[in-house]
């Protein structure tokens, strides 16, 4: 099932073609119209004509979240603020947001990229599609929202939380797709059980989960709880929101629109592009977009690319599942971890619900990784000596595939803080 | 002729022990029984009570892990080599124990002792043939 076969099949070389006139043109609007943009290049000693097609990319300075940061608030806008009609914001932890524009064709082609996106996913003009994204400054809630709209699906709009509500709606509604973090589709699953909610009474067919990297486990465990099949889509703020990429019904990548974005995978570190199927950071450039375009734009995600014809028929590129963000990726004794790493190795252990914390603190100058793993129901014996035996196994897995000496504390099941929208899997106490 | 012990995993933390009991407490429930295991991060709580399926469901409902296991409840004379006697007669016929605990309550003179073994029909079978007194579930919560 495609929204848009003409673009999502295109042929690569007409596409790649498209990438390079709309790479060609994005560059002259920057340049002209964004000072920033115009010093960075000139630094680089760059003028637009410098970029004559794709192959010119690396050519280009990268930008960063800092960079916006620094444009704070609308330093980096191509277009005069009367011609912005939507602004968004991200989740900014530390300091101001970073704010992104939308003039009125960006949000038509926002939709699109949804539409492409959920159409991926199951949702058609039967659908009723429960979005429980959060509405507001955050991307998700609208975005979801705007290309659900557009298909002609029936939208609830019930934002994040509430989550015994969002429960009782599901069932009374008649929800058929369900689109939110998939930590908080694990959360709303578990309060469906709770809540003695059974599976006949629900419609759901269909999950669109992202904005957060996952594991296949716990794909599998989702479908299996909400009885649907899940895929996992991709997006983010600086960028346009979600819909940047999504699975298609085969699930072994993300095919990103390309004919809005032109991906890159870099070495983190060094900033070199590697080759295709190289696993690093990647870099996205948009050349379709009017209010905000942003020039090799260092996602922070890490994935690989992999350019392998799809058996769906789309001939867009595909990108891994996310390994991680590189600000996830945690350094211990000089050891990369990334918080998905532990969540494979414990849900491989058997049924653990993927209800774990890792506490990362430095110990008389060493670096010292704590993990609390919940005992769940199915986890929990009667003696000790078998709760023993797997403190040890957990222990020892992790150590097998980290390489790295670890501690593994069994907790009381809900110790570990719920979320409402992302997970939080990590305290790093070594910062202070 | 087994009785329903639960148990309930507590992480070796302070207020852990009394959340529980606040949630019997608060619905009544009698405790017959207690012991706890211990290690150096956890603990588990095993506890005989006079309502078994209502302490699960309502500590399921707190958020506490909690499982139930079938115990052998045996009477014995409260006095010196009471308990001995019938821990020959399990060890004579190669059973291992899991752990076992005492009653708060008493019948009469006697004591009453919670096993866990290995192979509890087989258990349930010598003691039986040894003419060990076997305590029902009944007869535990009638006790006064």
């Amino acid at each position: 099932m495609y929204w848009n076969k003409s673009i999502e099949c295109m042929d690569r070389e007409e596409l790649r073609e498209l990438q390079s006139q709309r790479l060609i043109d994005t560059v002259r609007r920057v340049y002209h119209n964004v000072p920033y943009y115009r010093s960075l290049m000139q630094q680089k000693g760059l003028v637009p004509e410098d970029i004559r097609g794709i192959e010119d990319l690396s050519l280009l300075p990268f930008t960063t979240k800092q960079d916006l940061r620094d444009n704070y608030p609308y330093g980096l806008f191509a277009v005069p603020l009367s011609e912005i009609v939507r602004i968004h914001a991200s989740s900014g932890t530390t300091g101001k947001p970073t704010v992104v524009g939308y003039t009125r064709q960006d949000i038509v082609n926002w939709s699109e990229l949804m539409t492409r996106a959920l159409t991926c996913g199951g949702t058609t003009k039967e659908s009723v599609i429960q979005v429980a994204y959060g509405y507001g400054l955050f991307t998700g809630g609208l975005g979801v929202h705007y290309g659900a709209e557009r298909i002609g699906a029936s939208v609830i709009p019930i934002s994040g939380g509430n989550t015994k509500r969002q429960a009782m709606l599901m069932r009374d509604f008649g929800t058929t797709v369900l689109a939110c973090t998939p930590s908080y589709a694990l959360h709303l699953a578990e309060t469906i059980e709770e809540m003695g909610i059974r599976h006949d009474e629900l419609k759901l067919t269909n999950g669109i989960f992202g904005a957060e990297p996952w594991s296949e486990s716990l794909r599998k465990e989702l479908e299996e709880k909400l009885n649907i099949s899940a895929i996992d889509i991709y997006g983010l703020s600086e960028v346009i929101g979600p819909g940047v990429a999504s699975e298609c019904q085969c699930k072994s990548g993300l095919h990103i629109s390309e004919d809005y974005f032109i991906p890159e995978v870099v070495d983190p570190d060094t900033g070199e592009t590697l080759e295709a199927g190289k696993v690093g950071e990647l870099v996205l450039t948009t050349i379709n977009k009017e209010g905000l375009p942003v020039i090799r734009y260092r996602t922070r995600d890490i994935t690989s690319l992999n350019y392998e014809p799809c058996s769906c028929g789309r001939t867009h590129v595909r990108m891994n599942k996310l390994l991680g963000r590189t600000d996830d990726m945690l350094i211990i004794r000089g050891v990369n971890v990334f918080p998905s790493q532990i969540e494979s190795v414990l849900m491989e252990i058997g049924d653990i619900k993927p209800h774990y914390l890792l506490i990362v603190d430095r110990i008389d100058n060493l670096d010292f990784l704590e993990i609390w793993v919940e005992v769940s129901e199915e986890l929990f014996s009667d003696e000790v000596r078998k709760l023993e035996e797997l403190n040890r196994k957990i222990t020892k897995e992790i150590q097998g595939t980290l390489g790295l000496s670890v501690k593994v504390t069994l907790v009381e099941p809900r110790t570990i803080e719920r979320s409402q929208g992302k997970a939080k899997r990590v305290i790093d106490k070594r910062k202070m | 002729m087994l009785v329903q012990q639960i148990s309930v995993f507590v992480e070796n933390k302070k207020g852990r022990l009394v959340g529980v009991t606040e949630v019997l407490a608060k619905n009544n429930i009698d405790i017959c029984a207690i012991s706890i295991a211990d290690t150096t991060n956890f603990g588990i709580l095993r506890m005989i009570v006079d309502a078994p399926a209502l302490a699960v469901e309502e500590l399921k409902k707190d958020g506490y892990t909690v499982s139930t296991t079938e115990v052998i409840a045996v009477e014995i004379k409260d006095q010196p080599g009471g308990l001995n006697e019938v821990l020959k007669i399990l060890r004579d016929h190669d059973i291992s124990i899991e752990y076992l605990y005492s009653f708060v309550k008493r019948p009469a003179e006697n004591a009453l002792i919670l096993f866990r073994v290995e192979n509890t029909k087989k258990a349930l079978d010598v003691l039986r043939e040894s003419d060990v007194k076997i305590v029902s579930e009944a007869d535990i919560y009638n006790i006064k």
